[in-house]
């Protein structure tokens, strides 16, 4: 469980990890710079298990994978939004980063909001308000890759093949 | 069968596939620049298999080149230790990664190229299936030589008429992100055509798939012609030869019609690109800094346009001009036909090949509240 951070629509990965310090690949780093402009309590405030809570078309923007790393670094434990923005999302799935689309739960959480997710049902909770949304699950192969903990950790063990079998 | 990229995912695949099908296809190359290269070394090191195939790597010096700080400067020595360990060959510091995809020979009709820069979307103008991807699924494919696509939904944008002068397909395009907006055609292919888009050179079709992405797409596809034919052989190392390529009974989720006739110079205001408003109605505001460059426009005949409004005048003394060519041989051309020297008398300050100011790093870095244009 933990609290959600509530951003705005159209988001972009720019203003997740302002281009400027995307010189490092250190993901505690980069996590100390997530949101800096947009949100600068975010960073020095955010604990493990916190939700971000994201608008229409979250992550739109540059490719650059340092946003969602960042986030990830942060400590955030999933990000949940009504769209996410294409780039962002296949990179959210290939570095392990859970995200749910549920504009349900995004218009009925508040900044500050308890949130408890339940990610293998894609159930969202508001425990500050005792509501429960439903997410859209995730295709069966995106499933894969997130429960391997990313891209990266499933082709360590597997090949690429096993993805579509 | 299909739209232009069922047409193209169905040839690499080996058999017919449909919009909504998630297929697993070996690419021609896997594109990445010294921003992105890094995490996909990273990604590669921890995934601990050999690359595939050193051949289809392309690595490009193009975001912050020559390196403007320290950890710049040792994070490409790294990327170039990388390069000569592995032994890669395609290593390019000749300007932005997209223009110099296309000028050595990389994009081709029927191609599938995915690269680690959202703006990688550009090669659809030629015909080629390009896509942006992170630099972790870069890494993955380094190893693997294949990555998965869901092949998108379409939808056809057709244009017709002849556009006034003063209009040109940045003007289109900035059109349709007002209208559709930044998210109008995520996870979609964008498909362009149309007798407007028949009759266009292959610098202004570049805009359209260029700028795809602004509107959210996956790919921005135009159907290759005679006119695509004859850029690829006359301005790039692409060989013959050539497949040829069009929509077959395509099935579009939706088909947007244009008359561009009708159409006025715009602008896109700040924060976003789909805050279109008319040229009209900004004039006479004051600017801070004019930068002409970016993947979308610093090609030679943008710049010559550019020259011909600067030729014999003068750059306001408070007003800041950057003139960064889109490559070395679009500079080269610019520099042979006079249009640097203009440049220069003008007043411009004129920078290496690359992404320059656009990404706000290095090459003309704005003060807090400047406006730019």
């Amino acid at each position: 469980m933990g609290r959600a951070w509530k951003f705005g629509d159209n988001l972009n990965t720019d203003e997740i990890m302002p281009a400027r310090y995307n010189i490092t690949i250190d993901e505690k780093e980069l996590a100390s710079k997530v949101f800096c402009e947009v949100r600068p309590d975010y960073a020095p405030n955010v604990r493990a298990g916190d939700v971000i809570i994201g608008g229409w078309n979250f992550g739109c923007g540059s490719s650059r994978e340092h946003a969602p790393v960042a986030i990830r670094g942060s400590g955030a434990a999933c990000v949940i939004a009504p769209s996410f923005a294409r780039i962002f999302f296949r990179n959210a799935i290939n570095i392990g980063l859970p995200i749910l689309e549920c504009p349900e739960a995004v218009e009925g959480i508040e900044d500050g909001d308890e949130v408890e997710v339940n990610l293998e049902e894609g159930l969202i909770f508001n425990r500050s308000k005792g509501t429960r949304f439903q997410a859209r699950p995730l295709p069966a192969f995106v499933l894969k890759i997130v429960q391997a903990g990313g891209l990266v950790k499933f082709l360590r063990e597997h090949d690429i093949e096993e993805l579509t079998e | 069968m299909g739209t232009l990229v069922e047409e193209i995912l169905s040839r690499r695949a080996g058999r017919t596939v449909q919009a909504g099908e998630i297929v697993l296809l070996d690419v021609d190359y896997m594109m990445s620049h010294d921003n992105t290269t890094p995490l996909a070394i990273k990604a590669f090191r921890e995934i601990g298999k050999p690359i595939k195939d050193p051949g289809k790597i392309v690595i490009h010096f193009d975001h912050a080149y020559p390196a403007p700080n320290l950890l710049a400067a040792e994070n490409q020595q790294k990327i170039v230790r990388f390069i000569q360990a592995e032994g890669i060959t395609h290593f390019y510091k000749r300007g932005v990664c997209h223009q110099v995809m296309i000028e050595e020979g990389f994009v081709r009709p029927g191609g599938v190229v995915i690269g680690a820069d959202s703006h990688t979307v550009t090669y659809g103008a030629l015909g080629c299936f390009s896509t942006g991807l992170g630099s972790s699924e870069i890494g993955a494919a380094w190893v693997t030589g294949k990555t998965w696509f869901k092949v998108p939904e379409t939808i056809f944008v057709r244009l017709e008429g002849e556009a006034r002068p003063g209009v040109f397909s940045k003007d289109v395009m900035l059109h349709l992100a007002g209208m559709l907006g930044m998210d109008g055609a995520t996870y979609k292919s964008l498909e362009f055509g149309g007798s407007y888009i028949a009759h266009l050179p292959m610098h202004e079709r570049i805009v359209f798939s260029n700028m795809s992405v602004e509107l959210g797409a996956k790919c921005g596809l135009i159907a290759p012609d005679e006119v695509t034919e004859a850029y690829l052989m006359q301005e790039t190392k692409a060989s013959p030869p050539l497949e040829s390529l069009e929509p077959i009974h395509p099935r579009y989720e939706r088909v947007i019609e244009l008359d561009v006739s009708s159409l006025e110079p715009l602008v896109a205001c700040h924060p976003d690109v789909d805050q279109v408003r008319p040229l009209r109605e900004v004039e006479g505001l004051p600017i801070d800094q004019v930068y002409i460059g970016t993947c979308t426009n610093a090609r030679y005949e943008d710049l010559a346009m550019a020259a011909s409004i600067l030729k014999g005048r003068q750059v306001h003394p408070f007003t800041r001009v950057l003139v960064t060519p889109a490559s070395q041989t679009v500079y080269e051309k610019a520099l042979a036909n006079g249009l640097i020297e203009v440049f220069l008398q003008a007043g411009c300050t004129v920078n290496a090949p690359g992404c320059g100011a656009c990404i706000g790093r290095h090459g003309g870095i704005l003060a807090p509240g400047r406006s730019h244009l």
